[in-house]
């Protein structure tokens, strides 16, 4: 355990810290999305709340592929990762500390805006939690899912393309059950349900994924 | 046998036969100096005696064990410094070494990592991002594992490249020390190893259409 955080979460914040403009990166693309929606559709306070959960959660999975590739990268190529498969640590156990620091540096701030940005699009109260909940639920469910991916196509010259039709198809129901929730939101209605498969989806994710970004990382050195 | 046996190892990549049927041992005490022109198989042995890669067939035994079901012990006998460093140019050197050596469960004390560093002709270089350090300091930073993990097995990539003569010399003194030692090492160099290494044995790969 000492090891995962003296070695692995510390040495991911330090160098998240040390990179900020990259960091930076996706949170202002979905920034620029969120804000030309209005000035491109229209500002009428109606229409803004209707498409306004899913202009916010299509914004997030796009923000999270751009995001997602640097998960690995930069241990691929400069021979970190072959240094983690040799350090007798379980590459689950690296991999899941790995998701999580990239979760922490890259969505968390998605989390902290997300008033700002449910001011933009007129969502209510109402909404705005759910939306809060399923971001909540939703993203490091983009994190674990995304990282397989990525664990398969780092070793590729230009993975970035093969990496958007690899993970918008898994990313579908995620979609789904997010914005029908905000929607029941809207409607005063229970929401509940979706969040509940929302939660299972990730349960599942947290318990087999580390497993599967382990093995593709493995594939991917061989 | 006591060390890591290979035991008949077969290497294809891309259709290409590397090498077939390789047998050797790697015991405490020894030097192995694995030579060939490029394209002949050598990274790709290294990475199979790591375990980073697979053989078409064949296979690995540590002390007697089949080394898929030890490698957590063999890992932590192990010290890996390949083509790529490991090293990453964004942090300092002081910080790749510590979190390296926290990855690899090894005590790490400040004291002796500037030590090591000032042997190694880093003075003064230790908080500077290493992307910053020319490609001889970068390997020094990289090579600087070899004095601060207490592992009997080195597996060594070459190791040389973009040192000067002061680092070669550094380097093959410290792998005759620990040869001497009962350390175990195989390395690649396309430069030949001098006196200064100590006696070695010769593995030789053929390249091969």
């Amino acid at each position: 355990m000492n090891t995962l955080i003296n070695g692995i979460f510390k040495r991911d914040m330090a160098l998240a810290f040390r990179q900020r403009s990259e960091l930076a990166q996706p949170l202002m693309f979905l920034l620029m999305v969120i804000t030309l929606f209005p000035l491109g559709i229209g500002p009428g306070p109606v229409t803004l709340q209707k498409i306004g959960p899913g202009v916010i959660w299509i914004a997030a999975i796009l923000a999270s592929l751009l995001a997602m590739e640097r998960l690995f990268r930069d241990d691929f190529w400069d021979g970190s990762l072959e240094q983690y498969m040799l350090s007798g640590q379980s590459v689950a156990a690296i991999a899941a500390v790995k998701v999580l620091v990239h979760w922490l540096v890259s969505f968390l701030p998605l989390a902290l805006f997300s008033p700002l940005l449910a001011l933009f699009l007129n969502l209510t109260v109402d909404m705005y939690i759910a939306l809060m909940l399923t971001l909540v639920l939703g993203t490091p469910l983009l994190s674990l899912v995304g990282a397989i991916a990525v664990g398969l196509t780092v070793g590729l010259q230009r993975g970035g393309v093969l990496l958007a039709l690899l993970l918008i198809p898994v990313f579908i129901p995620l979609l789904i059950f997010a914005t029908s929730a905000v929607d029941s939101a809207a409607l005063q209605l229970p929401y509940r349900a979706q969040l509940a498969i929302i939660g299972a989806m990730l349960m599942l994710a947290m318990a087999s994924a580390p497993f599967a970004i382990a093995y593709a990382l493995k594939v991917s050195q061989n | 046998m006591a060390g890591l046996a290979a035991d008949n190892l077969t290497c294809i990549k891309r259709d290409r036969v590397l090498f077939t049927d390789l047998s050797f041992c790697l015991s405490p005490g020894q030097l192995i100096y694995l030579r060939g022109p490029n394209g002949a198989g050598k990274t790709s042995l290294l990475r199979i005696l790591t375990g980073l890669s697979a053989p078409e067939s064949g296979q690995l035994q540590f002390n007697d064990e089949p080394l898929d079901k030890v490698r957590d012990r063999f890992n932590q006998q192990l010290i890996y410094v390949g083509h790529k460093a490991g090293i990453n140019g964004a942090l300092t050197a002081m910080e790749n070494l510590r979190f390296w050596c926290a990855q690899h469960s090894t005590d790490f004390k400040a004291q002796q990592a500037y030590e090591v560093l000032a042997r190694l002709g880093l003075v003064g270089l230790e908080d500077v991002p290493v992307r910053m350090l020319s490609a001889g300091q970068q390997r020094r930073v990289a090579l600087s594992r070899l004095w601060l993990k207490q592992a009997a097995y080195w597996i060594l990539d070459e190791p040389f490249t973009a040192l000067d003569t002061d680092g070669i010399e550094l380097l093959e003194t410290h792998m005759r020390e620990h040869v001497a030692n009962l350390g175990a090492i195989i390395t690649t160099s396309h430069q030949p190893l001098s006196k200064q290494a100590g006696p070695f044995t010769e593995l030789v790969l053929e390249y091969r259409l």
